[in-house]
């Protein structure tokens, strides 16, 4: 039951980050170039316009959600099999959903990068 | 890509390390907090290397919406992964944790996957006709 309740827990860190990541990437779009937009017209503006797009706070919304399901994770296991297990889960649902959602080009190299990254990730934190 | 763009992805990846780095040194310092005493919690963010490594996640936290403002979430996650590798070096030489051989390997792989997203582009451009079979685009209003 501890395995179940540590791997449904660990799905939700990958969905809900996932979400999040999708989320805040489409908002950056939205908004353009953070680094022009400064240049133009202040940091001010930069940080008004961030936290009034409506992709941003959801996307910090589910990124928060992904913070306590991994507190929740951790209480029913290890961090060696938790921290690992859902950060390499997350890149590889994050080139899926980059592609379905954002329509990014995701080719060959971007694939084997995801998977290079994700398997590294793995062993890194075991 | 330019330089200023460059130095942006340095950002995620050295606030973020050395945030990490950071928070794991303080939170051992802190101790370990019981659900029971979450208070526990609130009073671990002034302790002062904890402070410093909320400070400088928010700065990875701006640089990486800085960076997703002009790359796609598919390069910008795997070219910024090479922080795992800094972590890896910081923890063996400042932390003083033992790095195994599994995680030189691990470590390996991530910067391959590092080198293999960095030579592509950076951003997907989205022309409205450049998936368009030509039939199509003869037919279209222009």
């Amino acid at each position: 039951m501890r395995d179940l309740y540590a791997w449904l827990s660990i799905a939700a860190i990958v969905i809900a980050s996932t979400t999040g990541d999708v989320l805040l990437s489409h908002a950056m779009k939205q908004i353009g170039d953070l680094g022009e937009l400064r240049r133009r017209r202040g940091l001010l503006h930069v940080i008004a316009r961030v936290v009034t797009t409506p992709n941003f706070l959801f996307g910090l919304l589910a990124m928060t959600f992904a913070f306590y399901s991994l507190l929740m994770a951790l209480s029913w296991q290890d961090v060696s099999l938790v921290a690992p297990a859902s950060a390499s889960l997350t890149f590889i649902a994050n080139a899926v959903a980059a592609r379905i959602f954002l329509h990014e080009r995701v080719d060959h190299r971007r694939w084997i990068a995801a998977l290079l990254v994700a398997g590294g990730v793995a062993l890194v934190a075991i | 890509m330019n330089l200023r763009k460059y130095l942006v992805l340095l950002g995620v990846v050295i606030f973020g390390a050395s945030g990490d780095a950071l928070l794991s040194r303080g939170m051992r310092q802190v101790g370990e907090i019981q659900l029971h005493h979450w208070q526990k919690l609130i009073f671990a963010v002034v302790h002062p290397w904890v402070a410093l490594g909320v400070l400088l996640l928010m700065a990875f936290f701006a640089s990486y919406m800085t960076a997703l403002s002009w790359a796609d979430l598919t390069y910008v996650l795997p070219a910024t992964s090479i922080g795992y590798v800094l972590l890896a070096f910081i923890a063996k030489f400042l932390l003083h944790e033992n790095v195994s051989a599994t995680r030189w390997v691990g470590i390996g792989l991530i910067a391959a996957g590092v080198g293999f997203v960095a030579q592509g582009p950076a951003l997907t451009h989205h022309p409205h006709h450049e998936e368009a079979p030509p039939q199509v685009l003869s037919r279209g209003k222009a």
